[in-house]
Formats: C-alpha cells, sequence, structure tokens
C-alpha cells in the first residue's frame, strides 16, 4: 500500500490548486491552534467570548492597537483569530457526525435494499424536502440558543446527503463479483459492509464531507448572523458580521466606511469555505477511479 | 495467389507514448498483404497488436499513438500519404470495418435507419429516398426480419446479433472492396456467431470483397480464412495459408498455441501449456518476443529472427523453425506408435 | 472416487420480479431458472452449457443460495440447504465455493492478497492466525503463484493471476462443491490451458467435485465427466460427455455442437443454422420452447411441454422426437495425434 499511497500523494501535490487549498488549511490549522499565542486572551475567562475593550458601541477603524478594527466593542482580530476555531469546531464535529450518521443510514438501507431501503430514503427525503435553513432555524430557535444548539441542528439537518450518496454507492459495490465472493464464502453481512463495501464507497463520502465543511461554516455563520447562533460576544466569524448590520450601509457620502466589519472576517470565510472545496476537487480527482493507473 | 494484392502492409509501426514519454511498440515492423476477395485471418492473444494494426490500416490510430513508420499499399496508393481528406472518403466506402462489441459501435440515441442513411449519405450522392431503399435492401440483404419495422427501431430494441446484422449492413452499403472486422463475433453465443459467419461468408462471396478477420479463435480461423497470419507481441511470427498453419505450424508460438486449445474433435487428457503470461509492450523481451516462453530458446534468439519463407505463402519468423519441424514430426511419429 | 449424490436438486425455480410505475409493481417475471432438476456425483465434474441469458449463472448462484429460490429443493450431502436460516447455512458455505468469471471484479481492489486468501478460513474458524498465513504461502504456490505475493494487492496482477487468486481463495476452504461460472471465458487462450490444467490437478488432489459453467463447448469437453445443457430457464438434455458430444439427442445439443468451429481445416460438418435469437425468458414460448427455432419442429411441440425423461442409462432428453435431427460431419471425437 506504501507505493500506492506515494502515488496518490505525487498525484495530490502536483495540482495547484489543490496545493493552494491545503496552504490555506495549514494556515488556517495554524492559527486555531495558535490563538492563545496570536491573540492572547486578556483574563481568565473563556477566551472564546471576545473581550470589551471599548465602552463606545460606534466601530473604530483598524489602528496599531486593535489591527482589524474593533466593532461592537469588540477587537475584530481577536473575534477573527479565536473564530478560526470555532469554525473548526463546527465544521468538523458537524461533518463527522452527520457524515457517521449518513454512513450508518446509508449503508444499511444499500446493502440491505428491499423494504428497510425504502423505509430509510423515505425518511432521507422528507427531511430533504425540508429547506435546510429555514428548518436549522426553526430547531435552533426551539432549542435555544447556544453553540451546541446550532451543531445539533445543523447536524439533524446535513445528514442525508452522505446516507444517500453511500446507499448509492453500496448499491454499485454490492454488484461487484468480490461481494458475491465475500457471501459465498460465509462472511457475515456486518463484516462484508464493514471490509468490502465501504471501503470501497468511502472516498466519495469523504470527498462531498471535506466540500460540506466549507458550506456548513457558511451556515453556522448565517444563522450567527440573524442572532440565533452563537452567544453574544462569543468569537465567531457570523457573529462579527452580526455587529456589522446597522453599519453596512456606510455614513453619509461615505458608504466604505465601515468595510473593516465586513472584510475581515468575510474574507477569513471565503478562504475557509474556498481551501476546503480545493481540497475535496483535488482529492475527487485523485480518487476518480477512471483516472486511476 | 495469383490475383494482384488489394492491400500491402509493408513494415507497418505502431508506437504509442505513454505519461512517463516511455516508446510501447505495439506493432513493430508487421507486413502482410491481402488478395482481392481473399479471405485473411489475423490471429492472435489479446494485447498483440491486431486490433491497432487495423485501426493503422485505416488510419485511426488514437491521440497517444502514432504510425512511426511503414506503408499501407491499397489499391496502388500508400495510404499513409493521402491527405486526410482523401482518406476520409476511404473509409468506409472502400475500407469498412465492424467492430467486437456491436452495442458500443452503435449509436444509441439514433434509429438504426438514421445511422445506416448516414452511412450511405456520406459517400454517396443519393436521394433521400433511393437512399432509404438501399438501407432496406442492406438490412434484407444481412438477414434481419421486418426491416421496415426495424429502420425506426433504437439499438437497445435489437438483441447482439441483431445488432450486429445491422453493423454489418452498415458497413457494406458502400460495397466496400475490403471489410476489416475485428473479432465481429467475440460477445454472440455461439449459434447466433454461426448466424453470422455464414452471413458474412454469403456477403463477401456475393460482393465479392476482401476480408481480414481478426480473432483469437483458432476455430474460426480454420473456418473462415484461406490465409493466416499469427502475431505475438506486436510481430508478425508466421503466416501462411491455413493448411500450412495448422496442419505443418514452424514457429514455437502456432504450435503451443493449437496444441494448448481444448478442441470439440480431439480427446486430450492433459492440454499442453505455453509457461509465463502474455508480455505487456513496456517490457516486451529485445530480439525475438517470444523468448522466456520458448522451449526451443538459445543465445541466438537476442537477435532478431529473420524472415524464412518456406513457400509461396508459408513464411516463419524463428531461428529455430528447423528444430520446430523435427520436433512435430517426432511427436507425430510416437502419436502413431501409440 | 466416492460416488454418492454430493447435490441434488429438485424442481427449482428462480423468478426475478420486474418492476415498474411508481409503487413498483411487479409487472412480469423473468423466468430465468424455471424448473431445474438434477443430480451430481461426488467427484465428478458436471457442466452446464448454453447460450447467454439461459440462466446457468442464476442457477449456480441460487444452488449456493446467493439468490434465493423461488420454489424447489436443494440437497447438499443428503441434508435440504433451501429452507436453511443463514446462520445455519454459514458452516455448509465452507464446503461449496465459487469461483467467479470476472478476475477484475471479484477480487477486492482495497484488500492484499493474503487477506482476500485468509478470510474465509478466519471466518469459519480454521487453523491459528500463525498457521493461516503459512497456509495462505502454501495455497499460493499450489496454484501457481510465489508466496511473496501475498502482501501484493489485486491491481499489481494480471487476469490470469487473478484468476489463480480466486481458485486459491475457494479452494482454502477445503471445499467439497466449487461452482466455477464461467471461470476461464475472460482468459487468453494460452493463460486458459494453464488453468484448465490447474483445475484438473487440484480436483484429484483434493477430490473435489465440479459445476461447470460455461458457453464454451470445448471447455467443458476438456474439464467435464458429464454435461447438462440449458435452454431458457430448463434443462434440455443431460448426458455422459462423450455420448453427448459424439451423439447429441435433442436438436438444441446437435446445433450448439454443429455451430463450435473446431480449428481443423479438414473438418466439415452440416452447420445447422438456427434462425431468429433466443426468446425472452419473460414470456417463453407455448409447449417445447425450443420450438420456434427448432429445425424438426411438429405440431405436438407447439403445445405440449417435453418433459425430462431417461431414455436410456444416464441420458436425459427433454423433447419429443430425441434423435431426430442427426449431426453430419467429417471427422468424429478422436485421440490426438
Ligand atoms: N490508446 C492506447 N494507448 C496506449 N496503449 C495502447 C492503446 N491502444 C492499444 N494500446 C496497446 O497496444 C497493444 C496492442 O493492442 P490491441 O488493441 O491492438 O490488441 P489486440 O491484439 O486487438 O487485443 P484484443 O484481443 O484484446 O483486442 C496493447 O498492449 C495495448 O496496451
Ligand atoms: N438480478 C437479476 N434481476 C433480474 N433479472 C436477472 C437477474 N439476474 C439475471 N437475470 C435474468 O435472468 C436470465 C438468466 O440470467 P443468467 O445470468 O443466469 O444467464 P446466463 O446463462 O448466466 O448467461 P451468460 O452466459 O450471459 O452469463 C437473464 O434473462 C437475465 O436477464
Ligand atoms: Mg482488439
Ligand atoms: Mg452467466
Amino acid at each position: 500500500m506504501k507505493r500506492e499511497t506515494r502515488r496518490l500523494l505525487k498525484k495530490f501535490f502536483s495540482n495547484f490548486s489543490a496545493c493552494l487549498g491545503f496552504v490555506l488549511l495549514v494556515f488556517f490549522f495554524i492559527v486555531a491552534v495558535g490563538a492563545p499565542y496570536i491573540a492572547p486572551p486578556k483574563s481568565a475567562r473563556d477566551p472564546y467570548m471576545m473581550p470589551i475593550v471599548t465602552w463606545s458601541s460606534n466601530p473604530l477603524p483598524p489602528s496599531p492597537e486593535h489591527p482589524f478594527g474593533v466593532a461592537g466593542k469588540r477587537d475584530i482580530f481577536y473575534g477573527v483569530v479565536w473564530g478560526t476555531r470555532t469554525a473548526f469546531r463546527i465544521g468538523i464535529i458537524v461533518t463527522v457526525v452527520s457524515t457517521l450518521i449518513g454512513l450508518a443510514v446509508g449503508s444499511i438501507a444499500g446493502y440491505f435494499g428491499k423494504l428497510v431501503d425504502e423505509i430509510l430514503m423515505r425518511i432521507t427525503d422528507i427531511f430533504m424536502a425540508i429547506p435546510f435553513l429555514v428548518a436549522a432555524i426553526v430547531l435552533a430557535t426551539i432549542l435555544g440558543a447556544g453553540l451546541d444548539k446550532v451543531i445539533i441542528a445543523l447536524i439533524v439537518f446535513s445528514w442525508m446527503y452522505s446516507a444517500r450518496l453511500v446507499r448509492g454507492n453500496i448499491l454499485q459495490v454490492k454488484e461487484e463479483q468480490f461481494v458475491m465472493a465475500a457471501r459465498a464464502l460465509g462472511v457475515s453481512d456486518f463484516m462484508i459492509i464493514l471490509r468490502h463495501v465501504l471501503p470501497n464507497s468511502i472516498f466519495p463520502v469523504l470527498i462531498q464531507a471535506s466540500m460540506r465543511m466549507g458550506s456548513l461554516v457558511i451556515t453556522a455563520a448565517a444563522l450567527s448572523f440573524l442572532g440565533i447562533g452563537a452567544p453574544q460576544g462569543y468569537a465567531d466569524w457570523g457573529a462579527l458580521l452580526n455587529y456589522a448590520r446597522n453599519w453596512m450601509m456606510g455614513s453619509q457620502g461615505e458608504a466604505l466606511r465601515y468595510w473593516y466589519m465586513t472584510v475581515f472576517p468575510g474574507v477569513a470565510m471565503v478562504l475557509f469555505v474556498l481551501a476546503w472545496n480545493l481540497v475535496g476537487d483535488a482529492l475527487r480527482d485523485v480518487f476518480d477511479p477512471r483516472l486511476r493507473m | 495467389m495469383l490475383q494482384k494484392n488489394l492491400l500491402e502492409v509493408r513494415d507497418l509501426r505502431v508506437y504509442f507514448y505513454s505519461d512517463e514519454k516511455r516508446e510501447l511498440k505495439a506493432v513493430d515492423g508487421v507486413s502482410f498483404s491481402v488478395g482481392k476477395g481473399e479471405t485473411l485471418a489475423l490471429v492472435g492473444e489479446s494485447g498483440c497488436g491486431k486490433s491497432v494494426t487495423s485501426m493503422a490500416i485505416l488510419r485511426l490510430v488514437d491521440s497517444k499513438g502514432k504510425i512511426t513508420g511503414g506503408e499501407v499499399i491499397f489499391d496502388g496508393q500508400n495510404l499513409l500519404l493521402l491527405p486526410e481528406s482523401r482518406m476520409r472518403e476511404i473509409r468506409g466506402k472502400d475500407i469498412a470495418m465492424i467492430f467486437q462489441e456491436p452495442a458500443s459501435a452503435l449509436n444509441p440515441v439514433y434509429t438504426i435507419g438514421e445511422q445506416i442513411l448516414e452511412a450511405i449519405m456520406l459517400h454517396q450522392k443519393l436521394s433521400p429516398s433511393r437512399a432509404k431503399e438501399v438501407a432496406l435492401e442492406m438490412l434484407r440483404l444481412v438477414g434481419i426480419p421486418e426491416p421496415e419495422k426495424r429502420l425506426n427501431e433504437y439499438p437497445h430494441e435489437l438483441s447482439g446479433g441483431m445488432k450486429q446484422r445491422a453493423m454489418i449492413a452498415m458497413a457494406l452499403s458502400c460495397r466496400p472492396q475490403l471489410l476489416i472486422a475485428d473479432e465481429p463475433t467475440t460477445s454472440l453465443d455461439v449459434t447466433i456467431q454461426a448466424q453470422i459467419l455464414e452471413l458474412i461468408r454469403e456477403l463477401q462471396k456475393k460482393l465479392g470483397m476482401a476480408l481480414i478477420l481478426i480473432t483469437h479463435d483458432l476455430g474460426i480461423v480454420a473456418d473462415m480464412a484461406e490465409r493466416v497470419v499469427v502475431m505475438y507481441a506486436g510481430k508478425v511470427v508466421e503466416e501462411g495459408n491455413r493448411f500450412e498453419i495448422f496442419k505443418n505450424p514452424f514457429h514455437p508460438y502456432t504450435v503451443g498455441l493449437l496444441r494448448s486449445i481444448p478442441r470439440l474433435d480431439v480427446e486430450r487428457k492433459k492440454l499442453d501449456t505455453i509457461p509465463g503470461v502474455v508480455p505487456e509492450p513496456s517490457s516486451f523481451p529485445v530480439g525475438c518476443r517470444f523468448r522466456g516462453r520458448c522451449n526451443f530458446e538459445t543465445g541466438e534468439c537476442v537477435q532478431e529472427p529473420p524472415r524464412t519463407s518456406l513457400s509461396n505463402t508459408h513464411a516463419v519468423y524463428c531461428h529455430h523453425w528447423e528444430k520446430v519441424r523435427d520436433s512435430n514430426a517426432e511427436v507425430l511419429k510416437e502419436c502413431r506408435a501409440q | 472416487m466416492s460416488s454418492a449424490v454430493i447435490l441434488k436438486v429438485e424442481n427449482l425455480k428462480k423468478y426475478f420480479p420486474i418492476r415498474a410505475g411508481v409503487f413498483r409493481k411487479v409487472i412480469a417475471w423473468v423466468k430465468a431458472v424455471d424448473g431445474v432438476s438434477f443430480e451430481v456425483l461426488g467427484g465428478e465434474s458436471l457442466g452446464i452449457v448454453g447460450e447467454s441469458g439461459c440462466g446457468k449463472s442464476t442457477l449456480g448462484m441460487t444452488i449456493l443460495r446467493l439468490y434465493e429460490p423461488t420454489e424447489g429443493k436443494i440437497f447438499f450431502n443428503g441434508q435440504e440447504i433451501s429452507g436453511l436460516p443463514f446462520a445455519r447455512l454459514r458452516p455448509i458455505r465452507k464446503d461449496m465455493q465459487m469461483i467467479f468469471q470476472d478476475p477484475f471484479s471479484s477480487l477486492n481492489p482495497r484488500m492484499s492478497i493474503g487477506a482476500i486468501i485468509e478470510e474465509g478460513m478466519a471466518v469459519h474458524g480454521m487453523y491459528s492466525p500463525r498457521e493461516r498465513s503459512s497456509k495462505v504461502q502454501e495455497i499460493l504456490e499450489r496454484v501457481g503463484l510465489s508466496g511473496n505475493y501475498a502482501r501484493r494487492y489485486p491491481h499489481e496482477f494480471s487476469g490470469g493471476q487473478r484468476q489463480r487468486i480466486g481458485i486459491a481463495r475457494a479452494i482454502a476452504l477445503c471445499p467439497r462443491l466449487i461452482i466455477a461460472d464461467e471461470a476461464v471465458s475472460s482468459l487468453d487462450v494460452s493463460i486458459r490451458s494453464q488453468i484448465l490444467n490447474l483445475m484438473s490437478e487440484l480436483k484429484e488432489e483434493y477430490n473435489l467435485t465440479y459445476l461447470f459453467i460455461s458457453h464454451d463447448l470445448a471447455v467443458v469437453k476438456q474439464i467435464c465427466d458429464r454435461v447438462l445443457v440449458m435452454y431458457l430457464g430448463k434443462i434440455v438434455e443431460i448426458a455422459g460427455k462423450k455420448d453427448l458430444f459424439s451423439r447429441p439427442l435433442h436438436p438444441y445439443t446437435v446445433a450448439l455442437v454443429s455451430a463450435v468451429p473446431v480449428p481443423d481445416p479438414d473438418y466439415k460438418v452440416d452447420r445447422i443454422i438456427l434462425k431468429g435469437d433466443v426468446p425472452s425468458p419473460i414470456n417463453p414460448p407455448s409447449g417445447c420452447r425450443f420450438h420456434p427455432r427448432c429445425p424438426v419442429v411438429q405440431d405436438i411441440c407447439r403445445e405440449v411441454e417435453p418433459s425430462l425423461r431417461e431414455i436410456q442409462e444416464g441420458r436425459w432428453v427433454a423433447c419429443h422426437f430425441p434423435g431426430s435431427l442427426g449431426l453430419k460431419r467429417t471427422k468424429e471425437v478422436g485421440v490426438e495425434c
């Protein structure tokens, strides 16, 4: 397998946009890990709460003290840096959990087929029919504000995509003769799924998951922007944009006066989404079975 | 072979270039000829370059490959030197081709009729109604029942055998002088295969065309071909008329091939085998390419084996053909003794 | 050679539903295997021949219970396995193995050769893990591959080598019965003979019984003792191979045998060219299923379905007029010279 892995790595890194995506991700990762050093928290309180730096609620432009400016009494730089952690946390937890749920549902439906498949897929359809953002808003409102509630809402409404994909892949792999061969050997259904079916259908799911990571962060930010997500003062890109809501129009004759309120968190968000998509795209190319060998 | 040759392939070379810029000599110095109205079989195992050779005759080698040498003389002109526009006229009109997979050679979104009509109108200036008559006539000729109805059907509505008949109708609609059939029956059942081979034979007689039949089935060769070219790893190893090839093979590969096939007409406890596997084009041996699998191999075999002409039609490319001949005689003697 | 009945199939049927519409209602049935009965003796190899779509693979899969039979019974070693729950079927699976047609899709690309061969042994708790890996080496060498290949992956091998791996996987469990579905059809001529010889040797060595499914009559003749001919989901003829190839009785068998090209330019045969294609198993013809293509059809054939009856010791034919179509050829089955 080592040779195979080397080949795949070589293919991955011979692609410019893949490298760009990878570099961006590494950059975000370093920011997230190094947050306590890049933007040291002022007090021993929860570091995720952005400290209040001024008593005026007017935004302040970038200055040496506050390189990205101040919004809603809080330092934007601090918010962007610690917001990276929030973004990773939401993205990873939601993606991992929803992918696992999707894997389970999809494999059961795809492998056993018939009635099980019918029931599970109808349930999936129902979830897919509900508009995602609306549903998430409703659920988050019912559960109350808070990051964990947002995460739950996002999981509940995003597992279906991997379930669908897994099921489709499994239906395809199931027809391969090596699955028949395993059944003829007397291997149990569970082991067949685990050893034969999933390893051959997992990559598209991982690729889809990495692409979804980006869009999840946007949705989470949208919820925060609407005031449903993170609590007041929580370091989160969406929440930072929320502060900008009243200032977005700029002031008389100077439309772009408060640019820094939207640009810094916005750019962070766009780059984050872009990074995941580039990596997902590159992975898809690398693992496309038609391009193998 | 008194009549003038219709097609003469001389020292044809087709090389492929892989990603790492390596040269794959898929077809390397192949020569043979086909007389007017004659049936020539091109036999060999998978990957020996049969399809590439036939595509190269029509100059249809795909972009990774290149015809790097040789001549293809058809009706007195070298096809490799003709401008592409002239070549396009020859394809389908003078030289037609049918493929192994009738299913993938027909376009699923057009009806059978549309596809045959296209083939006809491309090369012949006919009014649409006249072209349709020709199409119907062709379908009838290849034995498709209810041709009027079939004309409006899509490929998926036809069985494999019917699709192959439709392909043949299309190929023959311009009355080509040469038909190249690349494994025309490999994907069909034996009874359907018998129908199609019978059909090809009949049409060949009726239209007087020459046929290059590509196959790996020696049974079909014995049944259909007048002359046989045996290929191995991109080279011709032996050629001869069918009696010479089947009764007096002088190349160790031909001998091995003939002895290793299970046959309906003879009883054998154990099959003879050719050891090893067919080499990949990237690892063809230098000199004789059958090296490493051959019982007669000596140091001499690293040299390119010369062509030895044994009769007007029979030629073999082997350093040790005399030894092979002697060993054949011995086997025969032993067998008689039993 | 033991000659007890190892496998017995009684009136086996396998229908596949064809569904359509929003509610996926069953609109028709593909009668892939439609009432098949036969016996296989321990140590023999029975060939199953017939044209594409006649139900050969479906029959093999159903016998292994990879498909659930629609009707009928399967006995293996005297025990009925057709109604057995899967948990009780598993230990029996060890004794019935399959070799698949496609050497490319029948090996999991993400498992090493060693893992592929070892899996069955592990499932059935055979040997200790240590013994298993030495067993894998031994079996790999037995099928003509190097023991070092255990750590390599399927894509590194050629079609013939992969087929050897598939055979190794099957014999690793020391089965009694092996169903080989077109096991050599995708192989090249020179590789095919190697695999056929290997299978014959293994049969002697492990006292195996083969159910050898193939559409190639010459291959079946090489490896089998008896031959079963299928047409549209039914058996039309069963006979010892000598009888079948020298004097076929069912007109369909006669046509099949006559259609096989023989690599001898002196061989001439009055080829019986059948009209038309194989009809669809969804709506099989009335009476004898072969009647629309039969060269010697009579009125009764259109109405009455002939049953499979034993007309001579060991020769079963489902035809109203067995032997009415003769086979004319210049050369009879002979010994190699
Ligand atoms: N487009 C291509 N790119 C690279 N190599 C090619 C290409 N087409 C053919 N080849 C190589 O050329 C060699 C000859 O191929 P060809 O298709 O002529 O074999 P063949 O004799 O027709 O075999 P088969 O019986 O399988 O059809 C093969 O080894 C193949 O790998
Ligand atoms: N899973 C399935 N669902 C529906 N129909 C099927 C299924 N498997 C096979 N069939 C149908 O059953 C019939 C018999 O198929 P089967 O694969 O057994 O034929 P076969 O004799 O093995 O043919 P071949 O020589 O092409 O392998 C065919 O008409 C086929 O379309
Ligand atoms: Mg070819
Ligand atoms: Mg089959």
